[in-house]
């Protein structure tokens, strides 16, 4: 069972705005019945002051669909189209306590709806936003102009993403290439304009590479021959030194303690103490020890008073 | 209100006697049946009269045909696994396009991480598999052919004994997931040809994780699981012994419930189908009505979405599945439905029933009393639907 918040269900069991408004001055249709889900929003603008009076909806989908519509028309009722446009997908779901991130795309669909509907009531052609773009996902109708907006709006970074707010690469996965195509011509442009961090844009090197530290030597290669505990300690501190960057930019440290067989001994100081992800720092740091030394050994942080 | 519930292909309730079978094996005869003391001799004398019963349920010739195991995926795991090993020189894998994932996924994995070549075989409107698809498929190459007993979606049965003799013109072993099947329709092993047949729990009023696999005698085995002797080294790792004295129990019961089975419940079924086509137009039973599971029905209703159906069902007490996309967490309707054609208007309003012998007639008078007014009022929500029982076909998208 998908985990709906109360403001989903309430809107999927008791949808406002449902039906044909017959008094539609601007009708916008998106999806189809092949994909799953499809929305008929219907818009009723006043001609002098460009302000939507009324909006009803038909939507074939599942609850988060008609949920996701029927918010939708609550939240342009009372706007002008040009407030109505400033309305995203992320808007959307807000507005509704939150999506399961796979259910997003209905939120895109309503965002997309809208587009249609306004550009319909100004007699413009959706179509030329479609033509632009080529059509990238055949089986659920996303053409690039679509998966580009959502990557925006939503600052997206992987395909799976792409897929759960447009259904693109979600059936058959032979648009998966063109979808990374799209993400890294649209990150790049949004890393120029400073909207996203470059550290975070799609990396298609990284995809396929599992993600795991780069080691210098092996952690699989052989020991190297016999060392006296003198040698080790060095290499450890070494180590430790090499690390010690990463942990001081986020406001911590680390000291060696003593070291016993294959027992090494740290201290966790400044903002490394207490910290949730401390665990995972004494992993990073005894993957690296292992990988320096060759052999087996577990890193363990000395208790408070050691 | 009592609830109804009628998703029995996903899960059984368990039986309140294979409860109290199951019981005492935890706190009182807890011992391992491989020690060498009264503990143990107690649990091993239990999983020997389990084992029979479920050899009498299956029609097994020997008891020592029968290996416990975790799951239904675990015994389909090992199956065509076990195949591959031991038929040498044969590497291919026939199967349907309609299966369980237990296999479709293993065949997926096998054909790109071992090279092995697996021939899907496909099924015409009514879920009924292409014979001469599967005839032409079978040859000196192929280990090991795999065909569901029944489908778990739309409950059309498969004629296994035929495959199985088809296999083996061609020298390969048959394999089926029988999942769906045991308890629900009579078998008799020992007069097949089948050689390795799955079977899980947890369908047939048994608790969740405890499964067998069926290995008819002189077909050789390779363990998924290697260790213990247990299971005559064809399954090692300590017996689940109430779990496995459960199933036997719960193979008993259906042996004694074999005949309500086939007439209680397929008349629950029919009177539900019948009554819901009555009332709903634009609504069809989906799978083949000659061939097919007595306990299982599933019904399309058009230009609707199957997840909707469910909330609304689910908020009247009534408890069943659907093929659509959206339940799943998958973007398409189900890979069974699409096989059979299903057209889409129909597929993602694919709602399945089952039943079991734990329903009663009130069930099916609550499902007639909701349905209706759960389909009509997401319709009336659909742009696809214009009431009097026409199609609207002037929705026309932008792009689709």
């Amino acid at each position: 069972m998908w985990d709906y918040t109360d403001k989903v269900k309430e809107y999927f069991f008791n949808p406002k705005n449902a039906g044909v408004l017959e008094e539609a001055n601007g009708v916008g249709e998106v999806g189809a019945i092949a994909c799953g889900d499809a929305l008929r929003l219907m818009l009723k603008v006043d001609p002098h002051t460009e302000m939507i009076t009324d909006a009803r909806f038909q939507t074939f989908g599942c609850g988060s669909a008609i949920a996701s519509s029927s918010a939708l028309t609550e939240m342009v009722i009372g706007r002008t189209l040009d407030e109505a446009l400033k309305i995203t997908n992320q808007d959307i779901a807000d507005y509704l306590g939150g999506l399961p991130p796979e259910k997003m795309h209905c939120s895109v669909m309503g965002y997309e709806a809208l587009r249609a509907a306004v550009a319909n009531y100004r007699g413009e052609t959706w179509s030329d936003d479609h033509e632009d773009g080529a059509l990238i996902c055949k089986c659920f109708g996303a053409d690039e102009g679509m998966i580009e907006r959502a990557i925006r709006i939503n600052k997206l970074t992987s395909v799976e993403q792409v897929t759960h707010f447009t259904k693109a690469a979600g059936s058959c996965g032979t648009c998966v290439e063109a979808i990374e195509g799209v993400l890294l011509r649209t990150n790049a442009s949004m890393v120029e304009a400073g909207e996203l961090d470059a550290g975070l844009a799609f990396n298609p090197n990284a995809v396929a590479a599992p993600v795991r530290r780069a080691h210098k030597t092996s952690p699989l290669a052989g020991p190297p021959k016999h060392m006296t505990t003198l040698q080790k300690i060095r290499i450890i501190e070494q180590a430790i030194e090499e690390m010690r960057p990463f942990l001081r930019a986020d406001g911590g440290d680390c000291e060696l303690v003593d070291v016993e067989g294959d027992r090494v001994i740290v201290r966790l100081v400044g903002a490394c103490v207490g910290c949730q992800m401390a665990s995972v720092t004494v992993n990073g740091i005894q993957e690296r020890l292992i990988a320096k030394l060759g052999h087996p050994l577990r890193v363990i942080p000395a208790p408070a008073g050691h | 209100m009592r609830p109804v519930y009628l998703d029995n292909n996903a899960t059984t309730r368990v039986d309140p006697e294979v409860v109290a079978a199951m019981l005492p094996f935890f706190t009182e005869q807890f011992g391992n049946a491989s020690s060498m003391h009264a503990f143990g001799a107690e649990v091993g004398g239990a999983l020997l009269r389990a084992r029979r019963q479920l050899q009498a349920l299956l029609g097994a010739e020997f008891d020592h045909e029968i290996v416990y195991t975790s799951c239904g995926t675990e015994s389909d795991n090992t199956a065509i696994l076990s195949a591959l090993e031991t038929q040498g020189g044969r590497n291919e894998v026939i199967t349907s396009t309609v299966e369980h994932p237990a296999i479709l996924q293993l065949c997926a994995w096998l054909e790109k991480s071992r090279a092995v070549k697996v021939h899907k075989i496909g099924v015409d409107a009514r879920g009924r598999l292409d014979i001469d698809a599967y005839r032409k498929a079978l040859g000196p190459r192929t280990a090991i052919a795999s065909i569901m007993w029944a489908n778990n979606e739309t409950g059309t049965i498969f004629p296994v004994e035929q495959l199985a003799e088809m296999a083996h013109e061609a020298g390969a072993l048959f394999h089926t997931d029988a999942v769906q099947a045991v308890g629900k329709i009579p078998m008799d092993l020992k007069s097949s040809e089948i050689d390795l047949l799955s079977l899980s729990g947890h369908k047939l009023h048994a608790p969740k994780g405890v499964g067998a696999l069926y290995v008819r005698r002189g077909v050789r085995l390779r363990p998924m699981l290697r260790g213990g002797h247990q299971e005559r080294g064809r399954r090692a790792g300590t017996e689940n012994a109430p779990s496995i004295i459960a199933l036997g129990r719960a193979a008993e019961l259906a042996m004694a419930h074999m005949e309500e089975e086939n007439t209680r419940i397929p008349a629950l079924r029919d009177r539900l189908e019948k009554g819901l086509l009555q009332r709903i137009g634009n609504s069809m039973v989906t799978g083949d009505p000659e061939n097919r599971l007595p306990n299982t029905t599933n019904i399309a209703f058009e230009y609707i979405e199957g997840e909707g159906i469910l909330l609304l069902l689910n908020r009247a007490g009534i408890a069943c599945s659907s093929g659509s996309a959206c339940t799943s967490g998958s973007l398409e309707p189900s890979h069974v439905l699409r096989a059979m054609n299903i057209p889409y208007t129909a597929a993602h309003g694919a709602i399945r029933f089952s039943f079991s012998r734990d329903n009663t007639d009130e069930d099916v008078d609550r499902v007639l009393e909701v349905m209706p007014g759960v389909v009509e009022q997401l319709r009336s929500l659909s742009p696809f639907w214009k009431s009097g029982g026409q199609a609207a076909s002037q929705f026309a998208p932008t792009y689709a």
